[in-house]
């Protein structure tokens, strides 16, 4: 246990003292105390900064379970440490924001910052675990929290669905992904991720690699919002607005973005991982900026927005995979896509948050979130305004924010797609340019719709629950800091080029590492008149057109039927497998004891009739056998018919009269061959039995006592012919073939001289196997005190 | 006689089995008597059943008969008599209480409808 993994552990331990804090401390928002963990723990990952920038990592090791390989290892290297720094550093600002967001007297803050310190811990957990496993347990950790922030007001239906729905989304592809982990695990024989990507050469050719990468992606894909998986993160935007800043915006959805880059190193050798991840992210990238048009609700803009960038991000990763196909003197030329993935990540936490929280700002002040009852609010909240330009045009990618920058250096990656002269991309390469571009004029115009809907047109007071009014100070710090960084990292691009990007793109694509170690990266502002700049221009004019004449082409939304949305397929799924469960389970639970038996009856006869058949079992012989005597046949005969005259027996009196000849013949068969005791015991038992039925038969109704004749029922005979078929054949089989002799010779030769007693059977039972007669002692003792319960105990009539 | 003794204890099987299927409570205890009878006549078969001494050493004799097989079956008659007798003391009282000792109206309630 070192300082490290007490980092990741602490959110956790301090998640235990919150409820008393909220408890004991009600005049003083429980918010304050959560503060100051986030803020300590981005402190001591800076730290780390100096180290990841010469190239150095750290790994501390605890072990868990070290017989199964499964220890608990913290590395930090370039690509962990940003995304540590991201959770702590967004982490802190979002609790500054919800301390201001979340009253304290209305709302279970208890609740809230331990799902929340839960969450920011597992988060932790999964960007610095090396083992797959622990990440695996973090990782589902995540999917939890998620699921409790969701659900945060239980009471409202939506929340509940969107709650599920994340739930089972994430958690499908968690499962997915935990299995591609363990075929990694059987490819290479350790969990640890350093290890396997040292192992990469040998495990490319293998039969699993390929499913491994699948299963790996669903998990990615699935947790980041990627298409078709992405219809979860709209519904999760019931969760309360600093919920959604953090987790559905900043961290949580970044957790499958952050499993692609890190393993790229071991999959990106593949074609399949370029194509998975390029196309897939670059579509995501397209479908989720034009679905975000459509949407009235701003958090709902906010999300489709999160979803397209998402796509963007990843499809970035993909194409920085391809930089290892090429074998180019001049790799770096294909690399920028990796940096481009990485800046954009950065810069889309910072303007996301802050639009994020400008959206809860909004809903605070004015009641409500649809753009359709907004407009006007300028002059209310200039300062919310100004914050929202500024991420909005970051997001859009326009100078002088972050955003432009990330925009560029993403169309360049696009572009440099098609110079590849691998996969066919010289021709399809075209594709990649295509949805890029597209995709960011919807992207320029939902930016454009989230501030000037909001803010500017006209005022309509009347739609609004409360007189708009700035948000209170303490509310506004956050989406300050976030939307000074957007500027900020736009001037000075290269505060984060060395320090955090390089050693990020270390871990992402360590085979390309220039010969001094460093990929000399220097993000500029200015090009020249470069291919991408006129494709920003050509966002810029087509987009403006866009969006002054969005209530024109706005129809064709419709065109897309209702009926065939992925929400629309996952709700009727859901549904029909509910259904058709419970149909099947009414099916065969018919509630009928009869259909169980024939139900066992059944599996019985096919399971031993295949076998047999399967294995040819059956033998047939008769040596060894004894030899047939009359007395015996005769006897066998009598039983015979009185088994038959039961099954056929018109009253029942009849039947137990017959069912009693039977027993009374087993004990002259016991007679026949030799067992004296058995014969005896039998005769009581049977004596005994037969009067039970009796008396029983005497309590039954005046109704019944009508003999009716026994419906003959095929099915019944059929199975009870084959049960009867093959008990003889198995008995056939199994007396033709002995495997070994007996041990009774044992008790003939000792039961007088070790147990002094000459009958051997009764030697047996009380002396060589007296245990068994104990509990058949016990057995008959638990039935005759039931039976004494079941008359004397009645329930009284009015308990009942 | 091993093959004789096979075929009358799938006889006593098969009507077991008939009988436990139909819809009377006292039948399906009828069948599981049946069904006793059939797996202790099948124990001792497959014994073997070649003729010796009863297992008692006063007999002197140069061979008996084996012995496990009878223990084994002594116990299993006695807990087969516990649980028959159980189960038609459980018959009476179900009868007692319900009115009934048909099995499809013993059914039970289906609690989703």
């Amino acid at each position: 246990m070192t300082l490290l993994h007490l980092a990741i552990l602490f959110p956790f331990l301090f998640a235990i003292f919150i409820p008393f804090l909220y408890k004991y401390f009600r005049n003083i928002h429980t918010g304050w105390f959560v503060l100051i963990l986030p803020i300590a723990l981005f402190t001591y990952f800076s730290q780390f900064i100096k180290t990841t920038m010469s190239g150095k990592t750290v790994i501390e090791t605890m072990n868990w379970i070290p017989s199964l390989g499964i220890n608990f290892t913290a590395y930090i290297d370039g690509l962990s440490l940003l995304f540590a720094l991201l959770i702590t550093g967004i982490g802190s600002l979002v609790i500054l924001y919800s301390i201001y967001y979340l009253s304290k007297e209305k709302e279970k803050l208890n609740h809230f910052y331990v799902y929340l310190l839960l969450f920011m811990g597992a988060m932790l957990g999964v960007v610095l675990s090396d083992n797959l496993i622990v990440l695996y347990t973090f990782w589902e950790l995540t999917s939890l929290s998620s699921f409790l922030l969701i659900g945060y007001w239980y009471t409202r239906e939506k929340s509940r669905y969107g709650a599920q729905k994340s739930m089972l989304i994430t958690i499908f592809g968690g499962l997915a992904m935990l299995g591609g982990f363990i075929m990694l695990y059987m490819m290479t024989g350790s969990y640890s991720v350093r290890e396997i990507i040292t192992a990469v050469a040998e495990i490319s050719t293998d039969g699993l690699f390929v499913p491994a990468l699948i299963f790996i992606l669903l998990g990615a894909f699935t947790k980041s919002a990627q298409f078709p998986f992405y219809i979860w993160l709209p519904d999760a935007m019931e969760a309360p607005t600093p919920v959604s800043a953090y987790l559905h915006s900043a961290t949580m959805v970044k957790a499958g973005i952050y499993l692609v880059a890190r393993l790229s190193p071991v999959f990106a050798i593949s074609p399949e991982w370029f194509w998975l991840v390029s196309l897939f992210g670059i579509f995501t990238m397209f479908w989720g900026s034009f679905n975000a048009v459509k949407q009235t609700d701003l958090k709902a803009i906010l999300a489709f927005s999160t979803v397209s960038q998402l796509g963007m991000i990843m499809s970035l990763l993909g194409i920085g995979a391809a930089a290892l196909h090429i074998d180019s003197m001049n790799d770096s030329y294909f690399t920028i896509a990796t940096l481009a993935a990485i800046f954009h990540l950065i810069n889309h936490a910072t303007f996301k948050g802050s639009l994020f929280m400008v959206a809860g700002i909004v809903d605070h002040e004015t009641g409500t979130r649809d753009i359709r009852k907004l407009g006007g609010l300028m002059s209310f909240m200039p300062i919310t305004f100004t914050i929202s330009i500024i991420g909005a045009f970051s997001m859009a990618g326009l100078p002088p924010f972050n955003g432009f920058l990330s925009k560029e250096m993403f169309f360049t990656g696009v572009l440099r797609v098609a110079e590849m002269n691998i996969f066919n991309l010289e021709t399809l390469g075209i594709l990649f340019l295509i949805f890029a571009w597209v995709g960011s004029i919807f992207t320029f115009i939902y930016s454009m719709v989230l501030v000037f809907k909001t803010f500017t047109g006209k005022y309509q007071p009347e739609k609004l629950e409360k007189k708009p009014h700035e948000a209170p100070i303490g509310m506004l710090i956050s989406p300050i800091i976030l939307a000074s960084l957007v500027i900020i990292f736009f001037f000075f691009p290269n505060i984060l080029s060395l320090s955090i990007i390089d050693p990020a793109m270390q871990s992402i694509i360590p085979s390309l590492i220039g010969e001094n170690g460093y990929f000399d990266i220097e993000i500029s502002h200015w090009h020249g008149w470069s291919p991408e700049l006129f494709m920003t221009i050509g966002v810029v004019i087509i987009g403006t057109i866009g969006f002054l004449s969005l209530a024109k082409w706005r129809k064709i939304y419709n065109l897309h039927p209702k009926k065939l949305t992925l929400n629309k397929a996952y709700d009727t799924s859901l549904i029909a497998l509910d259904r058709s469960s419970s149909r099947f389970t009414k099916f065969y639970m018919t509630g009928f004891i009869r259909d169980y038996l024939i139900y066992i009856f059944a599996f019985f006869i096919i399971i031993l009739g295949t076998t047999i058949i399967i294995k040819d079992a059956f033998s047939f012989s008769l040596k060894g056998a004894a030899p047939i005597g009359l007395y015996e046949v005769i006897l066998a005969a009598v039983m015979a018919i009185g088994t038959i005259t039961t099954i056929f027996a018109k009253s029942r009196l009849t039947a137990i009269i017959a069912l009693g000849s039977v027993g009374y013949s087993l004990a002259l068969f016991f007679v026949l061959f030799r067992a004296p005791d058995l014969a005896l015991t039998q005769l009581i038992v049977e004596t005994v039995s037969v009067a039970l039925y009796l008396l029983c038969f005497y309590f039954l109704p005046e109704l019944k006592k009508k003999d009716k004749k026994v419906s003959f029922k095929l099915t019944n005979f059929i199975i009870a012919l084959g049960v009867g078929t093959i008990v003889t054949l198995i008995a056939l089989s199994a007396n033709s073939e002995r495997a070994s002799q007996t041990i009774s010779a044992f008790f003939i030769e000792n039961s007088y001289t070790l147990a002094g007693g000459k009958n051997m059977v009764n030697v047996i039972l009380v002396d060589f196997r007296g245990f068994d007669t104990l509990f058949e002692i016990t057995v008959l003792g638990i039935a005759a005190l039931g039976i004494y319960s079941m008359i004397k105990l009645r329930v009284k009539e009015e308990e009942k | 006689m091993e093959v004789l003794m096979s075929i009358l204890v799938g006889i006593l099987f098969m009507a077991a089995v008939y009988l436990m299927l139909s819809r009377s409570l006292l039948r399906i205890i009828l069948g599981t008597g049946l069904l006793s009878h059939g797996a202790h006549l099948l124990i001792l078969t497959m014994g073997g059943l070649k003729t010796g001494a009863a297992p008692l050493l006063g007999e002197h004799a140069k061979f008996y008969t084996d012995p496990l097989p009878q223990a084994l079956i002594l116990t299993a008659i006695v807990i087969s008599f516990g649980v028959t007798s159980f189960f038609l003391v459980l018959a009476y009282r179900a009868y007692q209480e319900l009115r009934t000792d048909d099995m499809d109206q013993l059914r039970g309630k289906d609690h989703y409808e």
